[in-house]
């Protein structure tokens, strides 16, 4: 690459070619079934669905942002929503007015946050303080936070909400689904503390190169302290609203989405080893998976399949991406010096 | 210092490991004395065999410095495809075909993490997570989504096959299966391996640092290679002990325990950076992990906080030594 011209470095870059993936695999399934892709029953249910895994593939970004990766996160989720379900059937019955079953609503959702931003720190201090590598760390601490789930619930579902739960992920404002919204502002959050807070500019470079952010003279165990608290709480979001859309709250819900989140990450051009990741990217990543997923449902393709089919994807991208890399090494080093 | 007694003998994982174990057996027989039994002993054996052959497969993946997690995929999907596969083609084959044909499909899918994690250079977690979902739903897809019960008859031979059984005086029945002698034949294979010959070495080399390993000499790709097709082929073994013991070909079992095999190994002292682990470890990992599946009901503990239990363990297992080696660094530096 010896020239630098803007329009070549933006179709070079990954999240170039997830949009002319998004685009392609949108079209094929406009093609394939346009009466039932295109229909806005479907692309409504398509919004209400993405949201609660694209809000931990969000809490993932950050975290592989540092070269880190957060295991925890659907743990997280089912013990945050699990601790909100208890609040809400303990202290509020289906028979109480709106606006105090509302305030009941509020102190769950803060509670669940609460608990996202502890277990959060939590995660931050074995990796920052204790040096654990993060994969162990919220492996083990994964475990810890569903083993909680199960032994408050004794293993089954919590039921028996207010209808004012409904309100996080079975509404509409504007006609826009709440969780899209919910997402929507947390993407728009994230890509925020990542490129315009001083805090992002730190995570950003102790991804790419730790020791040379610790010269700078960063304070990286606070920093990692932020990041896993960030996640955390993020997974808190999600694990409500799979509560509101599940109408009931257990410690095994969506077991499948710690891969998912991985792998939209991975996919949306984020670097596992750290330093780079675009939310824009994720956001792409998130609706190619959509749609693909809506459409092989309505092709009436297995659960396994769609399975199978992700973890093609996720080797494939890893392969473009990695090799768009080494060609890129391999024309800095022969560059002259 | 000799092999028998290593200087740090007091500060190693594995005393810590081993020290817990012995107090988890003394508090389990003060709170029941039944416990203390052969007929324990012979049934926590027996859960051990496939946890321990899988473990060694895992601990041999972080020595190497890479992780792991698409093995309960692997076991499974040579389990049931060998399975599938004699029933069709030969259902009274005799079970050491059926197992070797197991073998051959766990060493060709540990083949295929091999080329994209040796040759391609991806970093091993995603890969394994992507070929976990892969060979997954590869099974699930195209091979079979059925319980299978009624296995080639050869099998079930192998699974009635006893090294010795008996009846204590209490009148509880015990048996050790034939299945534990594979457990004792992987560890010798690996024991031999890794202590004896040039390719363990340089599995070590390569764990301590790619780099220096290839200034040295060693061909990184291959050893790496190797070390996935090993791992592959012994889940495959690990799949057909799990199936024939079982009785039943289910293609939905295994999967999920990855986590908790790969959290016996670190407890057993491996480490996720690479270049160190010992198989004495890795078992006494294995056998930890176990105990606390098996028996925390019976010093009082509920199996709802097995979770819990099961990660405050890796947590202080792992962070503990973690915990000092930051340390020392700290100290060096």
């Amino acid at each position: 690459m010896t020239t630098h011209s803007p329009t070549r470095d933006i179709t070079a870059s990954p999240e170039f070619r997830l949009l002319v993936i998004a685009v392609l695999v949108f079209g094929l399934m406009s093609v394939l079934s346009p009466d039932r892709f295109l229909s806005a029953q479907n692309l409504t249910s398509m919004a209400f669905q993405f949201p609660e895994f694209a809000i931990l593939a969000l809490a993932m970004t950050i975290t592989m942002m540092t070269g880190g990766i957060d295991l925890s996160v659907v743990g997280i989720a089912n013990l945050s929503a699990v601790a909100a379900a208890l609040i809400l059937t303990q202290f509020s019955d289906p028979s109480m007015p709106a606006s105090q079953s509302a305030a009941w609503l509020a102190f769950a959702v803060t509670a669940a946050m609460s608990i996202g931003a502890v277990a959060g720190l939590l995660n931050g201090a074995l990796v920052a303080f204790f040096g654990l590598p993060p994969i162990l760390a919220t492996l083990g601490s994964g475990l810890v936070f569903t083993g909680f789930a199960i032994a408050m619930t004794g293993g089954s579902a919590v039921m028996g909400f207010p209808d004012t739960v409904a309100l996080i992920g079975n509404s509409q404002i504007f006609g826009v689904p709440v969780p899209l919204i919910l997402f929507a502002v947390l993407a728009i959050l994230l890509h925020l503390i990542l490129t315009r807070t001083a805090f992002g500019l730190r995570v950003t470079m102790y991804g790419a190169n730790p020791v040379a952010a610790l010269y700078a003279a960063i304070d990286i165990n606070r920093m990692l302290l932020k990041v896993y608290v960030i996640s955390g709480m993020f997974s808190s979001v999600a694990g409500l609203i799979i509560m509101s859309r599940a109408n009931s709250a257990k410690a095994d819900y969506g077991s499948s989405y710690l891969l998912l989140a991985v792998l939209i990450a991975v996919l949306g051009g984020v670097n596992p080893y750290g330093g780079y990741g675009r939310v824009i990217g994720v956001i792409l990543a998130v609706l190619s998976m959509q749609f693909l997923s809506s459409g092989l449902n309505m092709l009436q393709v297995s659960n396994f399949a769609r399975e199978l089919i992700w973890g093609v994807l996720l080797i494939l991208v890893m392969v473009m991406n990695t090799h768009a890399v080494a060609a890129l090494r391999e024309s800095f080093a022969k560059s002259p010096k | 210092m000799n092999d028998w007694f290593p200087k740090d003998f007091w500060t190693r994982n594995e005393t810590l490991v081993a020290g817990v174990i012995v107090l988890f057996c003394i508090i389990a027989t003060i709170s029941d004395p039944r416990f203390f039994t052969i007929t324990t002993v012979s049934d926590l054996l027996r859960a051990s065999i496939v946890i321990g052959i899988l473990a060694v497969g895992a601990m041999l993946v972080l020595v190497s410095g890479g992780i792991d997690v698409s093995f309960t995929a692997i076991a499974v999907f040579a389990m049931y495809s060998s399975s599938v596969l004699f029933l069709t083609i030969w259902p009274g084959a005799p079970w050491p075909l059926i197992f070797a044909m197991s073998v051959v499909f766990g060493a060709m899918l540990g083949a295929i993490n091999g080329f994209f994690i040796a040759f391609l250079g991806l970093p091993t977690l995603i890969v394994t997570l992507g070929t976990l979902s892969v060979f997954r739903g590869f099974l699930l897809t195209f091979i079979g989504s059925q319980r299978i019960s009624d296995l080639p008859p050869a099998m079930r031979d192998f699974s009635r096959g006893v090294l010795a059984r008996g009846t204590t005086e209490a009148g509880n029945f015990y048996s050790i299966p034939w299945a534990a002698l594979a457990l004792l034949f992987v560890i010798l294979l690996t024991w031999l391996i890794l202590k004896k010959t040039m390719l363990g070495r340089s599995i070590y080399a390569i764990g301590g640092s790619v780099e220096s390993a290839r200034r040295i000499g060693i061909n990184v790709k291959w050893t790496q290679f190797f070390v996935y097709v090993y791992v592959g082929a012994l889940a495959g073994l690990a799949g057909i002990i799990h199936g024939s013991v079982g009785r039943m070909a289910d293609p939905f079992s295994l999967v999920g325990l990855e986590l908790s095999v790969i959290a016996a190994v670190v407890l057993g002292g491996a480490r996720l950076i690479g270049g160190y682990g010992t198989l004495t470890g890795t078992l006494l990992g294995v056998a930890l992990i176990v105990i606390v599946q098996n028996s925390l009901i019976v010093i009082g503990i509920p199996t709802t906080w097995q979770s819990v239990t099961i990660g405050i363990l890796i947590l202080l297992g792992t962070g503990v030594p973690a915990y000092r080696a930051k340390r020392a660094a700290a100290r060096a530096g």
